[in-house]
């Protein structure tokens, strides 16, 4: 009983120390002058469970929301969820005080149908994913045309002509990716393009997570004769930049291309082997929804499509210097031709065999 | 007379005084734990102590009983933690360290979503067929191990572990693959029949799950302490060798606490989806259930009444991750708590073990 009782008085002086050090309340924005437009409305946002610091796809989310309420005075609230089952909840949560709701990714979809059915008088958007709710904003991208542009790259820049492409699950989502991807390689390289059509270097991960299995992937690609992996991957992306890098400090030649977010910027010591990265803009899409709502312009029960012409996806800021002008420039052809509508990007992998692109010079 | 009341009013005080000090080590741990968690407020958002105090316990409240909502879904978490807790519980008693909860409980959320699609049967025909779905898979999950380790004796832990990642594994090639419903990360919602009543409404998800979890404990309460295969169990778990002289089969009561455990872990699953989950996701990691249950059986000390409360403890700290996280406190907090109790409740066990090798050493010594 004495030990307990000198251990409960120990551990109150050294809560004392702490208390003492802490830091004065900081006043809020009252001292400084705030020249952001007035608004009342609300706004919340539910990640799935890779959550904030995923370096992707929450993320991106989240700086939509932290560029808006730069501009207005709106503070959003943010639930990260655990688990699957925390969908539920943390949207019902965040419906009680805010005006429009984000789930982020397309697990969300049942929970955000219950909930925005439960809630008509409410507005709510989903990404990557279509609510069939009149209150529900779908906002969904193009990654096919983004990833055709990455397939142009990877067209040019391969010196073995042999190119991989690693996904994270093999589903609809996903394989939108590997269809503009392949497409892509097919317009500037079809002979590059054949292994992939086949399907022979084209590996899933199962999931979106699992580095290891990533570096596995990679690893076997690489050694098959690959040299440019293209990765819709998640986190699993990491293990392709982490077999990549150990390669080249080998020796090798080979390059990796990111995906979701400017990848060289958010693992800046793997930036040496990232060619470029397939941008999808999600920050974009927050923040449009956000200024919609705010100006009355929301528009429920919407499917927003967004691709190269919306500035929806595209490619990343920074390029790596071994990608040669007239490589860019010739992606740069490709997107005008799939803006004006004179490509038309396969998003089945199956559809790639019988897609043709004109020639571009 | 005052023979007998002195006796009634020393075995009142014995009851009393067993109780206290089963319960010390708990309670103690439950209020460091938040301590140091209010250190962690007071540090992260540089506010003062009280303040800090005050933020937590009030984010903890409204998020976990504070309000009709958060109460609904403090309970709604409780559910699965009341059968994996008991789960973990049983094993305990034997002596053995069941990690393969997780997988037990996966599995059997696994099979109910597929035997919740079968359609054209009546409610009372489908729910107590996905109930004894989940307990057999859930059984059999838990009883390999438990076999493995009576007849060739391979160690449990590494088996239940292993069985864990089979399940997981499993659950994803059947949800991404055969079962998955276009699009979606999960298969199809489970038909209507193979639900549990929700009886606060749709929109709740509390369901009638909960009162079979209850009932549950009363179940395994009377196992433990009023059947043959209960004090078989226990006397398994005390001393094994000592069972054994006594003419109890140790083998066949490690099998068997294997295979009740794996059931009630299962029954967990098939609950899990028949009134919370309604289908099985895509999991990117473990459920977690099963591994907070060993956290609850530990703090209960495995004692069935011991496992609602702990269960309540558990369900209330995870229900408060939302309202923590609207007054900007990190969720991990939740696991902060949670962490630091175990680790109390453990050092409690090392403790006793310690003292209890002392006893032995000074009596081979002596």
């Amino acid at each position: 009983m004495k030990k307990i009782l000198a251990l409960l008085v120990s551990v109150v002086l050294f809560a004392g120390l702490f208390a003492g050090c802490a830091k004065p309340n900081q006043p809020g924005g009252g001292a400084t002058t705030d020249n952001r437009k007035q608004t009342d409305k609300k706004i919340g946002l539910a990640t799935d469970e890779g959550g904030r610091g995923d370096k992707s796809f929450n993320d991106a989310a989240i700086a939509g929301l932290d560029k808006i309420s730069k501009e207005y005075t709106v503070t959003p609230q943010i639930l990260e969820s655990k688990a699957a089952d925390q969908y539920e909840p943390n949207l019902k949560a965040l419906t009680q005080s805010n005006d429009l709701v984000f789930g982020v990714g397309f697990k969300m979809h049942d929970a955000m149908d219950a909930v925005a059915k439960a809630n008509p008088n409410k507005k709510y958007a989903i990404i990557d994913s279509v609510v069939e709710q009149p209150n529900v904003m779908s906002i969904n991208f193009k990654e096919e045309e983004g990833s055709f542009l990455m397939g142009v790259i990877a067209g040019k820049m391969t010196k073995t002509n042999k190119i991989g492409f690693i996904g994270g699950v093999d589903m609809e989502l996903i394989q939108k990716f590997e269809a503009g991807f392949i497409a892509g390689v097919k317009a500037v390289n079809p002979a590059a393009a054949e292994d992939l059509i086949n399907r022979k270097n084209v590996r899933y991960a199962g999931n979106f997570i699992d580095v290891n299995k990533g570096y596995e992937l990679a690893k076997q690609l690489y050694n098959s004769g690959v040299d440019v992996i293209y990765h819709a991957a998640g986190g699993v992306g990491i293990g392709l930049f982490n077999a990549a890098k150990e390669l080249k400090n080998g020796g090798k030649t080979v390059w990796a291309i990111g995906v979701d977010s400017d990848q060289a910027l958010t693992v800046p010591d793997k930036a040496d082997i990232i060619l470029a990265s397939m941008m999808k803009r999600v920050d974009v899409a927050t923040y449009t929804a956000s200024k919609d709502l705010i100006e009355n312009n929301f528009q429920g029960g919407k499917v927003v499509v967004l691709g190269l012409k919306e500035d929806g996806v595209g490619i990343s800021n920074t390029i790596n210097p071994a990608v040669t002008k007239d490589v860019l420039d010739l992606a740069d052809k490709y997107k005008k031709a799939i803006v004006d509508g004179t490509i038309k990007v396969p998003t089945k992998p199956g559809d790639v065999k019988a897609f043709q692109a004109p020639e571009i010079k | 007379m005052t023979a007998n009341a002195n006796n009634s009013h020393n075995s009142l005080l014995n009851v009393l005084k067993s109780t206290y000090r089963t319960l010390l080590f708990p309670l103690i741990s439950i209020i460091v734990a938040m301590f140091v968690a209010v250190l962690f407020v007071v540090w992260g958002r540089g506010v003062g102590f009280f303040e800090g105090t005050s933020l937590l316990f009030k984010a903890i409240w409204n998020g976990s009983f504070g309000s009709k909502d958060s109460l609904i879904e403090t309970f709604v978490y409780v559910t699965p933690l009341l059968f994996t807790g008991l789960a973990n519980a049983v094993a305990f008693k034997t002596g053995l360290f069941n990690i393969g909860v997780e997988g037990q409980f996966t599995i059997g959320v696994l099979i109910t979503a597929i035997l919740g699609l079968i359609s054209g049967l009546p409610a009372i025909v489908h729910i107590p067929l996905i109930i004894v779905g989940g307990i057999l898979a859930g059984a059999i999950w838990g009883g390999i191990p438990g076999y493995l380790k009576a007849k060739v004796g391979t160690n449990e832990v590494v088996n239940t572990i292993m069985m864990n990642f089979i399940a997981m594994y499993l659950s994803n090639y059947i949800v991404m693959g055969p079962l998955n419903k276009p699009g979606v990360a999960s298969t199809p919602e489970i038909r209507p029949s193979a639900m549990l009543w929700r009886f606060l409404g749709e929109n709740n998800r509390l369901n009638t799950g909960l009162f079979i979890g209850l009932l549950l404990i009363a179940l395994v309460y009377i196992l433990f302490w009023k059947t043959t295969i209960g004090y078989e169990i226990r006397a398994v778990g005390l001393n094994p060798y000592a069972a054994e002289y006594g003419g109890i089969s140790i083998k066949k009561n490690m099998i068997l606490a294997m295979v009740i455990s794996g059931g009630i872990a299962g029954l967990g699953g098939a609950i899990y989806v028949s009134g919370i989950q309604h289908n099985a996701m895509e999991l990117t990691g473990f459920i977690g259930y099963g591994f907070d249950g060993i956290a609850v059986a530990l703090l209960a000390k495995s004692h069935p009444v011991g496992v609602l409360f702990a269960s309540i403890l558990f369900g209330a700290l995870n229900s408060s991750a939302i309202s923590l996280q609207l007054v900007n406190i990190p969720k991990q907090i939740v696991f902060l708590i949670q962490a630091i109790i175990i680790i109390f409740v453990a050092a409690d066990y090392i403790y006793k073990w310690i003292g209890e090798k002392r006893k032995k050493e000074a009596m081979i010594n002596g």
